[in-house]
């Protein structure tokens, strides 16, 4: 903890509020992320889990508070300087469908070209690694306008791999996958924090899928930080009914011991 | 955390197992990147190399394709093979038809060039110089000079390209600011600006032009789009604007790619959008606004040429932008061929030759491919 304590975190965010025109989306959320740690971030629709992603990323100006990403001002920083140290999955965006899977994925290296410099070998290489990693190797050459919803999901997180940051932003990164998949990718989210150190904020609908695979969660409602802690401190069934107003049961799963979240059919 | 450690050779399994037969995927993947594009853009710049040698070539005066050549090879530096050829030859080529040909090519470059970059910064397949105003907005702006009687030259730069480039770049910034909603540039709001936009300047430089009685002549080859005034002095009067701007536009090739996702994306990827997107409109619209103030406005050069690229040879702009140059060039040589000599001796205004030549073509790739598909 000590040696951790004298790293700078890997994403410091403190009494961050932003707002889109007069409403406010988040409001004072403080918040930090070790490297080797995988947070994941959770909370009801609109309570403002990608507007954090999109402040820490630098694509919308904070209204107050600031971003530290590895200790330095992210608002200091060049676009080109965040992005060699966050590269983030977005929400489906969208992506033009001509280009193929391999050049989509080509396009994470930008922040390590200069101007003129044309992708070289180890720029190909880091995209070969990424698109093996998240199993889109397979259909690099196919346009992505060919691609299913899911492709297309593991296909953004190649890129974001390929990009090469100690710091991964997702935004639902398994919301189009097979439960396969789903596991997949956090489970390779799990690796690069353990194997590479990388840290890794990914906003996560599904809470026991987020529960299964994060180190700590954070709860966000109405744009503010409700909980923070082990999966199975933040998911209490009191607040899961209080922040997401349904009926939802609070089970353990008899491997893992941590929290499986059922809703029930309205039998009582 | 036993079990999800255990847990992750199990996941690393299945891309493991993919990587050997992918690594023949990848090699199918790689070559496309880069050296497979040259023997293409050669042969591109081989027909527009043929296009201009037989456009000089070909007139009323019926002189030879050798004596062209023979004439041409003269001026370049230490050749002298033209002594044979009659002094009038040596006139028409020289004085009259190669500066067309070039002015022809020069324009047809820059509204191919400026049509792709349009279309790849507003993420808009429908996009070109012409359909968001601009061109007619540099024929505005050309319109005032013009009738205004300003001398045109000063210092040896000429007025015209900037005071057409004062009208391109005031339409773009309109249309973009009406047009834009949030992050998003909708085709309908874009459309309807740009129509818009160029319907007002369309109304103002049609007044002026019955206003002026003088100049109507020159005002109404602007608006109209011709080559039958071309001079040496015309294309070495838009050098200046069409060079630099063209560098700006092909140096950002892989930039303009990142900038196709979206801002946001593109900014998460280390690209300043609002910077790139600023330079690479304002390098287009230069250029354009340099080639209306010689050439007049002509249409679908600039919506047609870099679809029909793209269709052909896809969708990254580093092939793109140089590709539609080439073959913007080529076919605008083509266009104005075709406009002096199917109606001898009565001149066609060449963008009802691009129109009707271009047209059909693009309708055919579009069956072929549907757009969708391509974009």
């Amino acid at each position: 903890m000590s040696a951790r304590a004298v790293q700078a975190a890997a994403l410091e965010v403190c009494g961050l509020s932003v707002a889109y025109g007069e409403r406010p989306a988040l409001r004072g959320v403080s918040l930090a992320l070790a490297a080797g740690e995988l947070l994941g971030l959770v909370g009801p629709n609109g309570s403002g889990k990608t507007t954090l992603i999109r402040a820490a990323s630098g694509v919308v100006a904070p209204r107050g508070g600031e971003v530290r990403v590895g200790g330095v001002d992210g608002s200091a920083l060049s676009p080109r300087e965040v992005a060699l140290r966050v590269a983030v999955v977005p929400q489906n965006p969208p992506l033009p469908p001509a280009f193929s899977a391999l050049e989509i994925v080509l396009m994470g290296r930008t922040p390590h070209l200069r101007l003129l410099q044309a992708e070289g070998g180890a720029d190909v290489e880091a995209a070969r690694r990424a698109m093996l990693a998240t199993d889109t190797w397979q259909f690099a050459d196919r346009r992505v306008g060919e691609l299913s919803g899911g492709e297309r999901q593991r296909l953004l997180v190649a890129r974001a791999l390929a990009q090469e940051t100690p710091l991964l932003l997702l935004d639902e990164p398994t919301a189009h996958l097979d439960v396969g998949h789903q596991a997949a990718t956090l489970r390779l989210m799990l690796r690069l924090c353990r194997g590479e150190g990388k840290a890794v904020l990914a906003a996560v609908h599904d809470l026991t899928l987020a529960a299964q695979f994060c180190d700590r969660l954070v709860m966000l409602h109405r744009g503010e930080v409700v909980a923070e802690g082990a999966p199975a401190d933040v998911l209490t069934p009191e607040r899961v009914r209080a922040v997401y107003g349904a009926s939802i049961h609070v089970l353990w799963h008899p491997l893992t011991g941590r929290p499986v979240l059922a809703p029930d059919g309205g039998a009582q | 955390m036993n079990i999800l450690r255990r847990a992750v050779p199990a996941g690393g399994e299945a891309p493991a197992a993919a990587a050997a037969d992918a690594l023949a995927t990848g090699r199918r993947a790689l070559p496309a990147l880069g050296g497979s594009a040259w023997p293409r853009f050669l042969l591109a710049v081989a027909a527009l190399a043929a296009s201009i040698l037989v456009a000089t070539s070909v007139g009323p005066a019926g002189i030879p394709l050798e004596a062209t050549v023979r004439i041409i090879l003269s001026h370049l530096p230490g050749i002298e093979m033209a002594d044979t050829v009659p002094p009038l030859w040596r006139d028409i080529i020289w004085e009259v038809r190669l500066p067309r040909v070039l002015l022809a090519g020069l324009t047809g470059a820059v509204l191919a060039m400026s049509g792709a970059t349009y279309q790849g910064v507003f993420r808009n397949p429908l996009a070109d110089p012409y359909l968001i105003g601009v061109a007619t907005g540099a024929a505005l702006g050309a319109t005032a000079v013009i009738v205004s009687g300003a001398p045109h030259a000063w210092h040896g730069l000429s007025l015209l390209p900037l005071a057409a480039f004062a009208g391109a770049i005031t339409s773009v910034v309109v249309v973009y600011a009406v047009a834009r909603v949030g992050n998003t540039l909708p085709t309908t709001t874009l459309i309807l600006a740009g129509v818009a936009v160029a319907s007002f300047s369309t109304a103002i430089t049609s007044y002026l032009m019955l206003r002026s009685t003088t100049h109507t002549l020159s005002v109404l080859s602007v608006v109209l789009g011709s080559f039958n005034t071309a001079t040496w002095g015309e294309f070495t009067w838009t050098l200046p604007y069409v060079l630099p701007a063209a560098a700006v536009i092909l140096l950002h090739g892989r930039l303009l790619n990142v900038l196709s996702l979206d801002e946001e994306q593109a900014r998460q990827l280390g690209v300043d959008p609002e910077r790139t997107k600023l330079l690479l409109l304002g390098a287009a619209s230069l250029a354009t606004a340099a080639a209306v103030s010689v050439a007049g406005t002509i249409g679908f050069v600039g919506l047609i040429v870099p679809h029909a690229v793209r269709l052909l040879w896809g969708p990254d702009n580093r092939r793109l932008l140089p590709m539609s140059l080439v073959c913007g060039a080529t076919f605008l040589i083509l266009a104005d061929l075709a406009a002096r000599t199917v109606d001898r001796p009565a001149e066609v205004p060449v963008g009802i030759v691009t129109a009707v030549c271009g047209v059909p073509f693009f309708l055919y790739l579009l069956r072929r491919t549907r757009l969708g598909a391509i974009w």
